[in-house]
C-alpha cells in the first residue's frame, strides 16, 4: 500500500569528480550505484541485481560505467523491509530505489541513466524518509555508504585516523578519553567502557587480549552482525585502541559460525589492514604490536557471556564460571582481557578522532552515545535503526516505525534486550530509552532487540517464548537455571492450555525471584525477566487464562473458541465443507453451529468463512 | 590491591582470621560452620553449580556463592536468612522434581548427600511437578553404574575425570534441561574411552554413579570401615574396607587420607575380588616331586630355614638373597631388608618396585 503514495526522492548529493573514459551515449562519469549487499539484501537477491546492474549498463552500451566501477556494494543501511534497496546517484541528484529484481534493472537503466528520469513508481516513499531522519547514525551511517570489502573506502572516510590518534596519545590518555565519553558496553550490563580497561591496563600480568564479543544470539537481532558486514573496519580500528590502550598485543574476534557473510568480510578486513600496516609489527611505527585471530563460536547463546566465551575460545564447553575474579584480572588463559562488544569497539574510532566531548554531547545524563536498535515485532518499519540514548519509546515506535503495522490494532507492550529483557507496557512508551529507565521498570538494555507487541500478542505466550528460549540455552551448570526455567516453562505452557492452576501465578513470581537471585551467570539472573515484567503490568491477562479459560489477545490456540455469529451468517456451509472433525452443524439454508466437543481449534471455519460470521 | 596475609572476618556472629586466597566455604569450614553444598568436592576447584552455598555478605545486593566468592577483610556473613532458606528449599525442590523417588532401594540411601539436605530442609520433589528424565540406566563395563535419572549434575563426575584423573573420559553434553555428564557420542565406557579408576563414582553425592561389583550387597550404614594401606605399590594410598558380614563388600575413599587425599586408582578402588576367591591360597604349599601339597605354617618355615642354613653353610652367606614385592606395606618390605641383613648377614636385598 505504501508504494502507492507518490514520492520524489531527491536530496543533494556531492557529485563524484572522476575522470573515466568517455563512452558513448551519456556521460557516466558521475554515476555511482550503491546496492545494499547485508545479509538481508543478499537473501532479497541484491547480488543478481548487482549482477543485473552490470549485464543492462553493458546492454544500454555503457560498459565504461562498469569497467571505472560504478556498481558498488555497501553494507546494510537499516531498512530490511524494502530490500533491495539500491541508490542511484547520477547527475548530482541520488535516487533511492526499493525492493528491486533484477527483471528491474533494465527499466531502470533505460530510463534514468539514459534518458535522465528515475522511475518514480519504484523510488522510497516517504516512510523511508522519516524512518531515517529521526534517526542519529553514527555507526550505521558508513555501513550504507562504504564499500566493506575495500579498505580504501574505509580510509576515504577517515578510517584508522582514530588509531592513529590514539597511538600518538599515551595508553593512559587513550583510557581517559574514553572514560571522559562515557562509552558504556552495548552487550547489556552497560559497565564504562573506560573503566573496564583502567581495570585491566592497572594488572601487571602478562600477556593481556581483547577481545570482540560478536556472538550475537538474542532473537531477532542483528545489529552486530550488520556493523561487521557493513563496516568491519570501524571494528577492527576499535580493537586496535583498545588493545593499544590496555597494552595487548593480541586481540580474538569471537563470532558465531551462522554470520558467514560477517566473517568473509572480517577475514578480507583483516588481511587488507595487515597489508597496510595497521595491523602486525610496529602499527603506525610507533612500536606496537597487534594481531588479531577470528575464533568461531558453534551458535551457543551463553557464549554471549564472557566467561562462558573465554572458555570456549579455550576450547572447553562454553559455561560460564563464577565471578570474581572478573576477566579484567583472570581472563583468557588466566591473563586480563577486556571482552568488549562489536557496537562498543565500532564507537571508538570516532571518540578518539571527534573528542568524547562530541560523544558524551549526545544522549541523556548517564547513557551517552547512540544505540542501535533491531526493531521488529507488529510494526511497520522493521529494521536497524540508531537512536540517541535517551529518545523516548513513543518517537521510536511512531515517528520512525511508523506505528502499529494493522490499522485495527493497537500497541500493546515492547519487549526490549531479547530474552533477558522485560517487557514494557503501551501505557509507559514515554520513557526514555537508556540504561537507567530501562532497568528500572524491569527489563534492560540488553544487546538491542526491540520487539513490538500488538493487543492480538498475549502476554503468557510471549513470556512463554521467551523462557523455552532460555531454557534450551541454558548451558546446565546451576540448578535455578536448569531445573528452575524449565519449571517456569511448564507453568507457563500449561496456563496457555488452559490448565493453569490457581497460585500459579504466585509460584511464577517466587521461581522468578528466586531464579534471579541465585543463578550463576547473567542468563539465569535475567530470564526470568519476561514472566515477570508481564505479571507486573498484566497479570489480569495470566488471572483469566487461569480462572476463566480466557485468552484475552485470541492468541493461545487450546484457549480458542468459535462460534458462529447467527446475525452475520450467510448459510453458505463453506465452513462445515472445510472443517476436519465434522464439529460444524450445518444443513443447506440453515445457520451453521459448531459442536464445542467435536471442535479441534484448527480455525479453519474461520479462515474460510466469507461473511466473518465465525468468531 | 595486594592484601593482608590474615584477614579477619565475621561468620554468623563468629570472629574468624582465615588465609588471603581462601573461599568463604572453606573459612566456614575450618571454623566448624556448616554451609550446605552438593557441587563442593575439597579435590577440586570451586565450582558454583549447586547454588545451595549462597550466604548473605553484607553490602551485597544478593546472596552470594560461599564455594567461590574469596573472603575479603572485615567481611561479615550470615550463612542463613529467610530469602536463602527459601531459596535453598526451592533449589533442592527442583532437583528433587527431577529425581526418582527411588530411595528405598537406593544403593546410595543413608550416605545421599541430595537425601540429607531434603530431609535437613524438610522438603519432597511434589511442589514443582512436571517432566522427569526417563533414562535407562547405563552398565555396560564391568566397575561403574551410572544411573542417568539420578544425576543431579554438579559435575562432580565430569571434573575429577577432566582436573585430577585427566582422563577426559566425561563431560557435560547436551544443553538446558537435558544437559548430562555422559562419554564423547554416548558410547559406552570401555578401555578405549576409561580408565575405570572409579574417581566419579568416590564424588558422586547421589545414587547416579555406583561401584557396580558391590550393587545390592549392602547399604552404607551396615559396612564396617577397616582403613588400610593400598599394596598394590609403593605409594601408600589408604582406603577403607567396606567390610559387612565379615566380608569385603567394597572399596571407599579415605578423603583424610595423607598421601592420597581420597584419590584411587583402578588397582586401588577395584582390584580386591581376590580376597574372597575360591582359588586364592590359604596355607602354604609345599612341592614333592610334581605337586604341591597343603602344609602348616611350622611345617613350611621350618622347611624354609633348613634350606637356606644349608645352602649358607655350603657355599656362603653371600649365596642367598631376599626379593620382596611392592604388594607388600613398607613395613614388611623393611622387615624382609632387616631379616637379611640379620639373618643372612648380607645385601642382597632387592624390590620388584625398583624398576
Amino acid at each position: 500500500m505504501a508504494e502507492k503514495k507518490k514520492a520524489k526522492a531527491k536530496t543533494a548529493i556531492r557529485a563524484k569528480t572522476g575522470s573515466g573514459p568517455k563512452a558513448k551515449g551519456p556521460d557516466v562519469t558521475g554515476l555511482t550505484i550503491r546496492v545494499c549487499v547485508g545479509t538481508g539484501g543478499l537473501a532479497a537477491g541484491s547480488q543478481e541485481v548487482i549482477d543485473s546492474f552490470h549485464t543492462e549498463l553493458k546492454a544500454h552500451g555503457l560498459e565504461a560505467a562498469v569497467e571505472k566501477k560504478s556498481v558498488n556494494k555497501t553494507g546494510c543501511r537499516g531498512f530490511c523491509a524494502k530490500d533491495v534497496l539500491a541508490d542511484v546517484i547520477f547527475n548530482g541528484s541520488a535516487s533511492t530505489y526499493q525492493r528491486l529484481t533484477p527483471e528491474k534493472i533494465g527499466r531502470i537503466v533505460e530510463e534514468h541513466i539514459i534518458n535522465g528520469r528515475p522511475v518514480e513508481e519504484w523510488l522510497v516513499g516517504p516512510d523511508y524518509h522519516i524512518f531515517h531522519d529521526k534517526q542519529t547514525k553514527i555507526l550505521l551511517k558508513q555501513c550504507g555508504q562504504i564499500d566493506p570489502e575495500d579498505i580504501n573506502a574505509y580510509i576515504g572516510i577517515g578510517g584508522y585516523e582514530g588509531a592513529k590518534k590514539a597511538l600518538s596519545l599515551t595508553e593512559f590518555e587513550t583510557i581517559e578519553e574514553v572514560k571522559k565519553s562515557g562509552l558504556r558496553g552495548r552487550g547489556g550490563a552497560g559497565f564504562l567502557t573506560g573503566l573496564k580497561w583502567e581495570f585491566c591496563s592497572m594488572s601487571r600480568a602478562a600477556p593481556k587480549y581483547i577481545i570482540c564479543n560478536a556472538d550475537e544470539g538474542d532473537p531477532g537481532a542483528f545489529m552486530d552482525r550488520s556493523i561487521i558486514e557493513g563496516n568491519p573496519h570501524s571494528v577492527i580500528e576499535g580493537m586496535i585502541i583498545g588493545g593499544y590502550a590496555i597494552g595487548a598485543n593480541t586481540g580474538y574476534i569471537y563470532i558465531r559460525a551462522e554470520y558467514p557473510l560477517a566473517i568473509e568480510r572480517l577475514k578480507i578486513a583483516i588481511d587488507e589492514a595487515t597489508k597496510k600496516g595497521f595491523i602486525g609489527k610496529n602499527v603506525f611505527e610507533s612500536g606496537f604490536d597487534f594481531e588479531i585471530r577470528i575464533k568461531e563460536g558453534a551458535g551457543a547463546f551463553i557464549c554471549g557471556e564472557e566467561t562462558a566465551l573465554i572458555a570456549s575460545i579455550e576450547g572447553k564447553r562454553g559455561m560460564p564460571r563464577s565471578k570474581p575474579p572478573f576477566p579484567v584480572n583472570k581472563g583468557l588463559r588466566g591473563k586480563p582481557t577486556v571482552i568488549n562488544n562489536v557496537e562498543t569497539l565500532s564507537n571508538l574510532p570516532s571518540i578518539i578522532t571527534k573528542g568524547a566531548s562530541w560523544f558524551s554531547s549526545i544522549g541523556s545524563e548517564q547513557s551517552k552515545g547512540t544505540k542501535v536498535f533491531a526493531l521488529t515485532g507488529n510494526i511497520k518499519n522493521t529494521g536497524l535503526i540508531e537512536v540517541p540514548m535517551g529518545i523516548s519509546l513513543k518517537e521510536i515506535i511512531y515517528d520512525i516505525g511508523g506505528g502499529i503495522e494493522k490499522k485495527n490494532r493497537k500497541l500493546k507492550a515492547v519487549q526490549t534486550g531479547g530474552p533477558s529483557g522485560g517487557c514494557i507496557p503501551a501505557s509507559r512508551i514515554d520513557m526514555p530509552v537508556d540504561y537507567e529507565s530501562l532497568t528500572r521498570i524491569g527489563s534492560m538494555m540488553g544487546s538491542g532487540g526491540m520487539v513490538v507487541m500488538d493487543n492480538a500478542t498475549c502476554m503468557v505466550d510471549m513470556s512463554k517464548f521467551f523462557i523455552s528460549f532460555t531454557q534450551s540455552e541454558s548451558c546446565g551448570k546451576c540448578v535455578p537455571c536448569r531445573i528452575g526455567t524449565k519449571r517456569m516453562l511448564e507453568i507457563l505452557t500449561r496456563i496457555t492450555e488452559g490448565n493453569g492452576k490457581d497460585g500459579d501465578i504466585d509460584l511464577l513470581v517466587e521461581l522468578g525471584t528466586d531464579i534471579k537471585l541465585s543463578s550463576l551467570c547473567g542468563l539465569g539472573q535475567s530470564a526470568p525477566n519476561p514472566v515477570l515484567s508481564t505479571i507486573n503490568f498484566f497479570r489480569k491477562e495470566y488471572e483469566s487464562h487461569i480462572k476463566k479459560g480466557i485468552c484475552p489477545a485470541g492468541a493461545c490456540k487450546a484457549l480458542r473458541q468459535y462460534v458462529v455469529n447467527a446475525e452475520a451468517c450467510k448459510m453458505c456451509g463453506k465452513c462445515a465443507r472445510v472443517c476436519p472433525s465434522s464439529a460444524v452443524i450445518w444443513q443447506p439454508k440453515q445457520k451453521a453451529v459448531i459442536n464445542k466437543s467435536k471442535c479441534v481449534k484448527c480455525g479453519a471455519c474461520f479462515d474460510a468463512c466469507p461473511f466473518k460470521s465465525i468468531m | 590491591m595486594p592484601g593482608k596475609k590474615i584477614k579477619k572476618i565475621e561468620i554468623d556472629g563468629r570472629k574468624i582470621s582465615c588465609e588471603k586466597e581462601e573461599t568463604i566455604l572453606q573459612a566456614a569450614k575450618k571454623a566448624g560452620i556448616e554451609i550446605p553444598t552438593l557441587c563442593h568436592d575439597d579435590r577440586l576447584e570451586p565450582y558454583g553449580g549447586c547454588r545451595l552455598c549462597i550466604v548473605e555478605v553484607k553490602g551485597v545486593g544478593r546472596p552470594l556463592p560461599a564455594c567461590t566468592t574469596p573472603v575479603t577483610n572485615n567481611m561479615e556473613i550470615r550463612t542463613e536468612n529467610d530469602t536463602i532458606k527459601r531459596i535453598r528449599k526451592n533449589i533442592i525442590s527442583l532437583l528433587l522434581s527431577n529425581h526418582p523417588n527411588d530411595c528405598m532401594r537406593c544403593e546410595k540411601t543413608g550416605d545421599c548427600a541430595l537425601q540429607g539436605l531434603a530431609y535437613r530442609y524438610d522438603v519432597d520433589g511434589s511442589r514443582f511437578e512436571g517432566e522427569q528424565w526417563d533414562l535407562p540406566i547405563r552398565d555396560d563395563n564391568p566397575f561403574i553404574t551410572y544411573e542417568p535419572n539420578k544425576c543431579i549434575l554438579c559435575g562432580r563426575c565430569v571434573r575429577i575425570c577432566n582436573e585430577v584423573v585427566m582422563a577426559g573420559t566425561i563431560d557435560l553434553v547436551g544443553r538446558g534441561f537435558n544437559s548430562m555428564p555422559d562419554t564423547a557420542f554416548r558410547k559406552p565406557r570401555s578401555l578405549d574411552n576409561c580408565e575405570f579408576c572409579g574417581q566419579c563414582v568416590s564424588t558422586c553425592p547421589t545414587g547416579a554413579l555406583t561401584d557396580k561389583k558391590a550393587r545390592g550387597r549392602g547399604r552404607a550404614y551396615e559396612m564396617k570401615k577397616v582403613r588400610t594401606t593400598c599394596s598394590y605399590c609403593g605409594t601408600g594410598c589408604n582406603f577403607d574396607l567396606n567390610v559387612k558380614d565379615g566380608k569385603v563388600v567394597k572399596v571407599t575413599s579415605a578423603y583424610d587420607a595423607p598421601v592420597n587425599h581420597g584419590n584411587l586408582c583402578i588397582k586401588g578402588r577395584y582390584g580386591y575380588d581376590f580376597i574372597h576367591n575360591a582359588d586364592r591360597i590359604k596355607t602354604p604349599l609345599i612341592r614333592k616331586g610334581d605337586s604341591f601339597h597343603e602344609a602348616t605354617w611350622d611345617e613350611a618355615l621350618d622347611l624354609i630355614a633348613g634350606r637356606f642354613s644349608g645352602l649358607m653353610k655350603k657355599y656362603g652367606n653371600k649365596s642367598v638373597g631376599a626379593f620382596s614385592s611392592s604388594r607388600c606395606t613398607n613395613e614388611e618390605n623393611f622387615l624382609v631388608s632387616k631379616f637379611a641383613r640379620t639373618v643372612f648377614k648380607n645385601n642382597n636385598v632387592d624390590n620388584c618396585a625398583r624398576v
